[in-house]
């Protein structure tokens, strides 16, 4: 286990392996780990208060208008004890996922709603309190990324970084699970960059709009808003394909904590302190 | 005795819980998570705290918008081929089925409450009031949208010829319809009231409303939800609170599924 290069290492406590000789590094500000928790906390609600809300009508339209009897693109629904979900003009079987599980017939099951029975109003309840939370954080953490210059110091590429052939280098280290090491660890990686980008520039605003955009007062008052997304039913949908966004980007960035070392990513989010990743011999 | 006896019996349902299956663990689990987050959602303090969401929802879209901000309007070409029905649709009490049979001949509406005259008209001098027609958008709480073509009284008309006291805040909607005998009633503050989209419509899409869709009168409030255009509307009530009527909180889903009394988003 503990191999013994022990006394060469300076510092290193007994039986530690050399650990020691990485340094602990104050990496995480305390406004992005307060906002990273509060953002989780309510993306976590809404994601599961708006699976209710779809539930009450699992169908997504592109228009102006849609209804039962229109055209969807998009429908969670059931046959019987048999889920399925239809997207254009293929259809899947989900029993036990989506449509049918849990021995009931909703699009998602009680297991990821809020709450967990049946409950459009209370849903609505849910979504709209933490909706403030969400809106009011994130556009706090705008204004401290500016302020502050971690958007323009830690999460903006960097000149190097924008060469497709660069960003290629790191798809491909990320596909074989080498993340970086020694110094190269103090900052995000470009993949990183552009997944957490992609959250506060793409997901976070256009969520927050499309949300909006389904208020038929604020379209009467800004009519700008369902012209932007062709319609209150199309703004449902990208609504709809933002949350999706937020899972797809949860389940990556949860297995990349894993990946990376769940103890050590935890700290640094938690108290901002963070090991470097020992340098890999080539 | 009893305790041995009752011991007899717990043993042998205890015994299958030695072949709790890794599935079952999990189920248990997550049914235990279910419930935990459903105490959650049931806890009065935390319904409260939730409603402060709505209050600051309500208070922020009337301070960010142009109160006589008009609803997009339409083109014929742009109205859904089919306008579904929803909620009740049909009142089906024998005084309406009476009503209907009559084609809303002996039907009239009452404007009453806190007004200096209050009036009642017939199905037959609204039909020959000013009238406002407009293709609109009628957004569902639940989330579909379907657009018709909505003509109809403007609602503000009706109560500036009853005259309304300076105290009235709300304008209450009775219906002729209830659900499990409780009736459908709607109610909007007088910033909607006197909205010039807002109308107590008699026509949908050029013909005269059908049972289905609220004959032989309902109201389109055309920057709120689906629930807050009340069918089969038989009386307007200016009031200066909601608290004394039905359940008070200004609606029947209000009153009795907790959705939100300002039904802008």
């Amino acid at each position: 286990m503990a191999t013994h290069y022990a006394g060469s290492e300076a510092g290193g406590a007994e039986g530690k392996a050399g650990a020691g000789a990485s340094p602990l590094i104050y990496r995480t500000k305390l406004p992005v780990r307060i906002w990273h928790w509060i953002n989780a906390l309510s993306i976590f609600v809404m994601l599961m208060s708006g699976m209710m809300i779809f539930n009450a009508h699992p169908r997504l339209y592109w228009g102006v208008y849609g209804a039962n009897l229109d055209h969807p693109w998009l429908v969670i629904s059931h046959r019987g004890m048999h889920g399925y979900a239809q997207i254009g003009g293929f259809e899947i079987a989900t029993t036990g996922f989506l449509g049918y599980a849990q021995g009931v017939a909703y699009a998602f099951p009680p297991l990821v709603t809020i709450p967990s029975t049946y409950s459009l109003a209370d849903a609505r309840q849910w979504h709209f309190a933490f909706a403030w939370v969400l809106l009011i954080s994130a556009t706090l953490f705008m204004a401290y990324n500016l302020i502050s210059g971690h958007l323009r110091r830690d999460l903006a590429l960097k000149r190097e970084e924008r060469s497709i052939s660069h960003l290629w280098h790191d798809i491909k280290e990320h596909a074989r699970l080498r993340f970086p090491t020694g110094e190269a660890a103090r900052a995000y990686n470009p993949l990183q960059k552009i997944a957490y980008l992609g959250v506060l520039f793409v997901l976070i605003p256009v969520v927050i709009l499309t949300g909006c955009t389904m208020s038929p007062t604020l379209n009467a008052a800004f009519p700008w808003l369902p012209e932007l997304f062709g319609g209150r039913p199309s703004a449902r949908s990208i609504h709809f394909l933002c949350a999706f966004g937020f899972a797809a980007f949860i389940a990556v960035h949860l297995l990349a904590v894993v990946l990376a070392g769940p103890f050590n990513e935890l700290r640094s989010i938690i108290t901002g302190w963070y090991r470097l990743p020992k340098e890999r011999s080539k | 005795m009893s305790k041995d006896n009752n011991s007899g019996l717990i043993m042998p349902a205890e015994r299958p819980s030695s072949l709790i299956t890794r599935r079952n663990a999990l189920m248990g689990g997550a049914g235990l998570l279910l419930a935990g987050c459903d105490q959650i959602n049931a806890s009065p303090s935390v319904k409260s705290l939730l409603s402060l969401g709505e209050k600051a929802t309500h208070g922020a879209q009337r301070l960010v918008t142009d109160r006589n901000a008009l609803a997009q309007e339409f083109s014929r070409s742009e109205m859904s081929p089919v306008f579904r029905q929803n909620g009740n649709q049909n009142p089906g009490t024998s005084e309406y089925n009476a009503l209907a049979a009559n084609n809303f001949a002996d039907w009239t509406l009452k404007v009453d409450g806190m007004v200096p005259n209050p009036l009642q008209f017939s199905l037959a001098q609204l039909m020959t009031a000013p009238r406002r027609t407009q293709i609109t958008r009628h957004d569902c709480v639940e989330g579909w949208s379907a657009i018709g073509e909505w003509s109809g009284v403007p609602l503000g008309l009706l109560l500036r010829r009853a005259g309304m006291s300076s105290n009235a805040k709300y304008v209450v909607f009775h219906c002729a319809d209830s659900t499990g005998g409780l009736p459908y009633y709607e109610s909007i503050d007088m910033i909607d009231a006197f909205h010039p989209q807002t109308i107590l419509a008699t026509h949908m899409n050029g013909a005269p409303l059908t049972v289905g869709h609220g004959a032989p009168l309902r109201l389109r409030v055309e920057r709120q939800l689906g629930y807050k255009q009340a069918k089969y509307v038989m009386r307007v009530e200016a009031v200066a609170s909601l608290a004394g009527i039905h359940g008070g909180k200004g609606g029947y889903w209000e009153d009795h599924r907790d959705y939100q009394w300002f039904a802008g988003i």
